[in-house]
């Protein structure tokens, strides 16, 4: 990883002298989702370029690395209970378009003192803003529940601080992606941000798609539903029989 | 050991799924039930998806049921023409448990139903079993008390389409059975359960067909049944997890040949109240979910997932 930071250091140092530059890459950019997937971790990686002006006697004037990474977008209903002649039921139902099944924003810093409330509305970058367009019109206490949840079930990540900076040029950080993964891809986009607003952003994916026994069973499930409904029994029928066949050999030996 | 199971979408620990299907295994091996009606609600309260725990409950009744219809087939105590009759009412009631199941689940209000039947079925037969249960237990204690009668002539033997069951020695109308069948088919669609724990009591109570044919023949519909519903489930909602399938089966197997030799141990009428009361705490605790403020009152469905 510190070889590939430093391609990436030269890489980025042989660019013509402009603005301030971000360049990033990931230690993997595929996620198989095989029967023993428990979640995985993605390093995120990459270097910064400051543009001259902004260099005071050899050192960058402040900045700021903003990492997000997206799930892909899923259309979601929040149901919520409310007591119904003594029982808890689902009484109220918000249908929400285009939310990110998985989001996470690690930074080098707090979040809301490192983007200008315009620049975050403009690039989306919060969990708060990439939901927004979904929950326009949507009571806030649904678009807040939603985000509750999924916070708790480790799908949205609001990782400040986390993106640690070497020599004011190198960043890193780790995102933990859950083990409950949409398939698709998911778009990673790193900011070079300095006085609330991005200079630069390098866009990269990662994608993450069903393997090996898991593929096979979720693809037969939804492309032939009859011959895995029958698999199903079938296979239900040979493991009652076959093992009560089994100990009844072994108890008659 | 954590798996990604590949329909519920949901990452599981298999050595909970072998436990939970050899522990009610092992209850099914003792008291010659399928275990549909702890294995479901058990697989809620692991974060299954309803959908998935009913559609999967089906098929791991399936598997449970086989061994006992083929020892039972080979005792010849299987009433074939009553089972079909039984049956032939399973598959009308299967179908319609599959779209009222769908309807359910597009109203988001699956969850509420699967959990309401629950308590009540479960509520009711679990209190009919324990005082049954207690009764003969008493009666077992007491020797030379009253014996009851075989069966008691009533309402349902005025009803017309009166077919001869030779095995049950019957001639009664096929009405009631199918109807019997048919809610049970129901019950197998909504909530992933064979249905024996009603099945039983209505074929003794109800149709009067003699004790020692009762169990093979409702584990023979049983299992075409659930069979049924478990590819029918496949098809309308793609909700059967194979893999989920597997270790609760794998589990359930072997717990079920050791709740044989226990329950061969236990006196019929001690193992009657002791499944009344598991049946009760099953009940009581779907019940308080349903009937306890819940901490988190909101809750998220992904659009085209369970």
């Amino acid at each position: 990883m510190r070889a590939l930071g430093l391609v990436l250091l030269l890489l980025i140092a042989s660019l013509p002298a402009r603005a301030g530059e971000i360049i990033g890459a990931l230690s993997q950019n595929r996620v198989d989702l095989t029967a023993t997937f428990s979640g995985s971790e993605i390093l995120i990686f990459g270097a910064v370029r400051h543009a001259p002006e902004d260099m005071i006697d050899g050192q960058p004037r402040p900045f700021d690395v903003v990492i997000t990474v997206e799930g892909p977008r899923q259309t979601v209903y929040v149901f919520r209970k409310d007591r119904v002649a003594g029982i808890w039921m689902n009484t109220d139902q918000v249908r929400m378009e285009s939310v990110p099944s998985f989001y996470a924003v690690a930074t080098t810093g707090p979040l809301e003192t490192i983007l200008s409330p315009e620049t975050d509305a403009e690039y989306r970058i919060s969990t708060h803003a990439t939901i927004g367009g979904a929950t326009e019109g949507v009571q806030p206490l649904f678009a807040e529940a939603l985000t509750r949840i999924r916070e708790r079930g480790g799908s949205y990540l609001a990782l400040n601080r986390y993106v640690h900076m070497d020599r004011e040029v190198l960043f890193r950080t780790v995102v933990r992606l859950p083990a409950n993964l949409t398939e698709g891809a998911y778009t990673t986009r790193m900011y070079l941000v300095r006085d609330g607003a991005v200079i630069s952003q390098y866009r990269t994916a990662i994608f993450v798609r069903k393997d090996g026994l898991e593929r096979w069973l979720h693809q037969m499930a939804y492309d032939q539903p009859l011959l895995y409904g029958v698999m199903a029994l079938l296979m239900a029928l040979a493991a009652g029989w076959g093992a009560s066949a089994l100990v009844a050999a072994i108890r008659d030996r | 050991m954590l798996v990604y199971l590949p329909i519920a979408e949901v990452s599981v620990d298999a050595f909970l799924l072998l436990g939970i299907g050899a522990a009610v295994g092992m209850l099914s091996g003792m008291f010659g039930v399928g275990g549909g009606f702890l294995i479901t609600p058990l697989l809620f309260f692991i974060g299954v998806p309803p959908a998935v725990a009913v559609a999967t409950g089906a098929n791991q009744v399936v598997a449970s049921s086989i061994s006992g219809v083929l020892a039972h087939f080979k005792r010849r105590s299987v009433d074939i023409k009553m089972g079909g009759v039984l049956l032939a009412g399973g598959l009308i009631g299967s179908s319609l448990g599959i779209v009222l199941f769908r309807w359910l689940t597009r109203i988001g209000q699956v969850d509420l139903a699967v959990q309401l039947s629950y308590v009540v079925f479960l509520g009711i037969v679990g209190v009919l079993m324990l005082q049954e249960g207690i009764r003969s237990w008493v009666r077992a204690s007491r020797p030379g008390a009253p014996k009851r009668k075989l069966h008691q002539h009533n309402w349902v033997h005025a009803l017309p389409f009166k077919m001869k069951f030779r095995v049950s020695g019957l001639y009664i109308s096929i009405i009631p059975p199918m109807l019997v069948g048919a809610f049970v088919g129901i019950l197998s669609a909504v909530m992933g359960v064979g249905g024996g724990f009603i099945m039983v009591p209505a074929m003794i109570y109800l149709l009067g067909i003699p004790t020692k044919v009762v169990v093979g023949t409702s584990l023979f519909q049983i299992i075409f049944t659930t069979g049924f519903t478990t590819v029918a489930h496949a098809v309308t909602s793609h909700s059967v997890d194979i893999l989920l399938a597997f270790f609760l089966i794998v589990g359930g197997v072997f717990g079920a040949q050791l709740g044989t030799v226990i329950g061969a141990k236990l006196r019929g009428e001690q193992l009657r109240v002791l499944l009344a009361l598991i049946v009760l705490a099953v009940c009581a605790k779907v019940a308080m979910d349903l009937l306890v403020a819940p901490t988190e009152p909101y809750s998220i469905r992904v659009a085209g997932r369970f």
